[in-house]
């Protein structure tokens, strides 16, 4: 059993972006602090022929006690993390409603379609106003930028797990971060990526 | 160490459905795992590779699945316990020593997991094995959720000794790459003797000669076997209910669609009006524990991926038990209620709800609903599949596209299945013409390659990968060469079974447990069979395309191609740049090049991006993986290349 009452259950997240973004990482790591609590936990993640410049889409399920459909219906994202801005109005496209709250990453990856110059990519400006339409509450975060400081721009996943703590919209902190980084990445990351988890939320709630 | 070796009973893991597959495999002691690399199935085996130190085991990448599920019944004719891992496509590949081991009997626990990919996330086919099952007569499993997949993976072991007949355990995509909490149970010892036993009377399933034959014989033992586990499958505690006593409408499902079904009911708030009959035990069904489960309510609806295999079975069991059931009316994928194409979820299941029990359910208000699609139609790009940055295949197809177009005879590649199916896309130029299964693209070559006399002069050209080489393109190209058949066959060797995520084949030194092992040369293999072979880097896109001109004059039966260069993902690429790429912004004279935008617009690698406001090219920081190819298409020479030292 969670340690925490959740305002849902089962409380639904969805953490998307663009294959080679660390998505599938990112989600494991979110889902282990949550495992840690006491949930049960459900993901269910599109990689594959995906992994190949598509959208990369994980849908984590958290429960007190029951496993859930690794597959969140439609209308049903309850927060929306996006490694990718585009990909934020085209997940609420689908799984969006008037309460969800959405973090996003401000770093384009270019579809083929718009490299070409058959597509075209909206301003950052007119994806933030669309977001914000789309949801209850929008942060946008220049998570590929700070990790490019860092000197990796694959900690814009680690900094993204930050904001999430940082919202308080999930029974997780820094102390369960700490836990899961130390049991599953090589021992020599866990500084860097501890940094990255503080600049996440930092960037949320200064 | 890893959690999936962890000792401590009862501990709780989130593991990823394959992990909880490779968990209950080793919790049921087993010695052996093999497989052939097949995406959602990979990492069953690369998981019990990490561990076969630890856990005495031995686990192999074999060359084909058929190969894989014959190295894994050795095993347990020497009466241990082995695992053999397959995707849906495989167990096609694998089905003709898969009918003759059905027959012949299994010593040793013997268990084949196929992973199906309903809705093809990462396949060209949605496949369905469970059809195999049946038609082999071998029992079939499939896991509910993430526990079952272990624990489930464990009984069939146990299962399978008992009815000396192999045991298939059927997962799907969202399973086996899905992932839930899992309480893990005891580690057996490791210690085990494997002896074959040959001497006993020729007959005896233990010690006698192991085969199909006599047919009349085995066949009539091995349905024998069919009956028994139906009566075990009577009690099985992985058939499951839940629901009223009386419920209006009796759902039977089984896998993943279980979790869909229980949303779908969780979310119209159907808990005292819909029945949940989950069934793990799928073929042969236990007719009492359906006969009483039908009896419940005349109305059921048969939730399942992909075709109706559940249904066709309950419907035969309801026929025979018409008369003391009564008549059902039936609801799933032969009426149209659920869609027969294409991977099951929650909505679907929602759907099928409100037409049989005539409900209303809004998913998204329409308000919400009508803004959404419009900001999203009106901003969203389409994000095309495409080759990573610095793929070889873009270079390979770049040069192959190119040299049909200058030899224009009309010339077209028969394509084959890895990453480099996607050559089929503009991503490679569009350049496959045929895309069937694993080694199709040379055979269907050899035959083009003999329509001359029919008045066919295009150049015919087939890819494939190198470990789709080794799998079962290389008697497409004996049958080429023996019969003289005027083809270029392309192997793109990026050293890896790169796809599925490196996993290595016979032509690396390396094995799946990380031992130094024969590399066997693809271009001596084919030299050997008598084609001339020629080796090209990819990345030179001066010298392969002027091969590839040359080798379409030589008129001589069967060439081939060998274009060798390291997947970008490599360990080794991703840790070293060939070169810093930069575009000289002076030298890049935009919009007033008559190339009009060849690097961005044609070439479409992710790495270089159209600068709209400077109008030049720029090369993505981020993304550029260094391989220098875009220096060699600018006409004015912009995109310069620095070697990293």
């Amino acid at each position: 059993m969670g340690n925490t009452a959740l305002p849902k259950d089962p409380y639904s997240i969805i953490i998307t972006g663009v294959g080679g973004q660390g998505n599938v990482m990112a989600s494991r790591v979110l889902a282990n602090m949550l495992v840690r609590r006491g949930y049960q936990i459900t993901i269910g993640e599109t990689f594959g022929a995906s992994q190949r410049g598509g959208s990369v889409m994980s849908h984590i399920r958290i429960s007190q006690n029951a496993t859930w459909s690794p597959q969140i219906p439609k209308g049903k994202a309850d927060v929306v993390v996006t490694l990718e801005p585009i990909e934020a109005i085209r997940v609420l496209m689908t799984y969006g409603n008037p309460d969800v709250q959405v973090l996003t990453n401000t770093r384009p990856i270019y579809p083929v379609g718009v490299i070409s110059g058959e597509l075209a990519y909206p301003s950052i400006e007119e994806i933030q106003e669309s977001v914000k339409d789309l949801s209850a509450h929008a942060w946008f975060v220049d998570a590929t930028e700070e990790a490019i400081k860092m000197g990796n721009p694959i900690l814009g996943n680690i900094i993204m797990i930050g904001a999430v703590a940082g919202i308080g919209a999930l029974p997780v902190d820094r102390a369960d971060f700490e836990e899961v980084i130390k049991e599953n990445l090589p021992a020599g990351t866990l500084e860097v990526n501890l940094q990255a988890f503080d600049v996440g939320v930092a960037k949320v709630t200064a | 160490m890893s959690k999936l070796i962890d000792e401590n009973e009862g501990a709780q893991y989130l593991y990823m459905g394959n992990e909880a597959i490779a968990r209950g495999a080793l919790e049921a002691g087993i010695s052996l795992a093999s497989g052939y690399p097949g995406t959602p199935s990979s990492e069953i085996i690369e998981n019990l590779a990490k561990v076969a130190g630890e856990r005495n085991l031995y686990v192999e990448w074999s060359t084909n699945e058929k190969v894989a599920m014959e190295v894994a019944a050795a095993a347990s004719f020497a009466q241990l316990r082995s695992l053999c891992v397959m995707k849906q496509n495989g167990v096609n590949v694998a089905s003709d020593f898969l009918l003759h081991l059905a027959g012949s009997g299994t010593r040793g626990g013997m268990v084949l997991v196929t992973c199906d990919d309903p809705g093809a996330l990462s396949s060209v086919n949605e496949g369905e094995s469970r059809h195999f099952f049946r038609m082999v007569e071998v029992p079939l499993l499939e896991p509910g959720d993430f526990q079952e997949a272990k624990d489930m993976t464990k009984w069939a072991f146990e299962l399978s000794e008992e009815l000396r007949s192999l045991v298939a355990v059927r997962s799907v995509t969202r399973m086996s790459h899905a992932s839930g909490n899992v309480k893990i149970g005891k580690l057996p010892s490791t210690d085990k003797q494997a002896e074959f036993r040959y001497s006993g009377f020729i007959l005896d399933p233990m010690e006698g000669i192991v085969g199909s034959a006599p047919v009349a014989f085995r066949h009539a033992e091995q349905q024998e076997k069919i009956k028994k586990v139906r009566e075990i499958f009577e009690d099985c505690p992985f058939n499951t209910y839940e629901g009223p006593e009386k419920p209006d409408l009796l759902v039977i499902t089984s896998s993943a669609c279980t979790l869909y079904s229980r949303e779908a009911i969780n979310l119209l708030g159907l808990q005292d009006r819909v029945g949940l009959l989950k069934i793990g035990t799928t073929w042969p069904l236990p007719p009492r524990l359906l006969t009483k489960y039908l009896s419940l309510t005349d109305r059921i609806l048969i939730v399942e991926e992909v075709l109706p295999f559940l249904e066709d079975n309950v419907k035969i069991i309801a026929a025979e038990q018409a008369k003391a059931i009564g008549v059902k009316t039936f609801y799933g994928k032969n009426n149209g209620t659920i869609p027969t194409a294409g991977e099951m979820n929650p909505d679907h299941v929602v759907a099928a709800f409100c037409k049989i029990l005539n409900i209303e359910y809004v998913t998204m208000s329409s308000e919400y609903e009508q803004r959404a699609q419009l900001l999203g139609f009106t901003l969203v790009p389409n994000r095309e599949q495409t080759f990573c940055p610095g793929c070889p295949h873009r270079a390979s197809f770049w040069s192959i596209h190119n040299a049909l177009q200058l030899d224009n005879r009309k010339g077209f590649v028969c394509g084959d299945i890895g990453c480099y199916t996607m050559a089929m896309l503009p991503t490679g130029f569009s350049t496959l013409k045929t895309v069937h299964s694993m080694g199709s693209g040379t055979g269907i070559a050899s035959g083009f390659g003999k329509l001359g006399p029919f008045g066919m002069d295009q150049p015919v050209l087939s890819v494939c990968g190198d470990s789709t080489f080794y799998h079962a393109a290389m008697p497409a190209l004996v049958n080429a060469v023996h019969h003289k058949s005027n083809i270029i066959m392309i192997v793109l060797d990026n050293s890896g079974t790169a796809m599925t995520g490196f996993q290595p084949h016979p032509g690396l030194a390396v094995s799946a447990m990380g031992d130094e092992v024969p590399a066997i040369d693809v271009a001596k293999i084919c030299e050997a069979v008598g084609a001339r072979v020629e080796v090209r880097d990819p990345f030179n896109l001066k010298e392969t395309p002027d091969t590839l001109l040359e080798l379409m004059e030589d008129q001589e039966g069967a060439k081939v191609l060998i274009l060798r260069q390291k997947c970008a993902l490599s360990p080794e690429r991703k840790a070293k740049k060939y070169f810093e790429m930069q575009v000289d912004e002076e030298r890049c004279i935009g919009e007033e090049c008559g190339c009009n935008r060849l690097c961005t617009r044609i070439l479409r690698c992710p790495g270089l991006f159209w600068d709209k406001e400077k109008k030049t090219a720029r090369i993505d920081e981020v993304l550029c993986a260094g391989c220098g190819v875009c220096s060699y298409i600018c006409p004015e020479e912009a995109i310069i290349r620095k070697e990293v030292a």
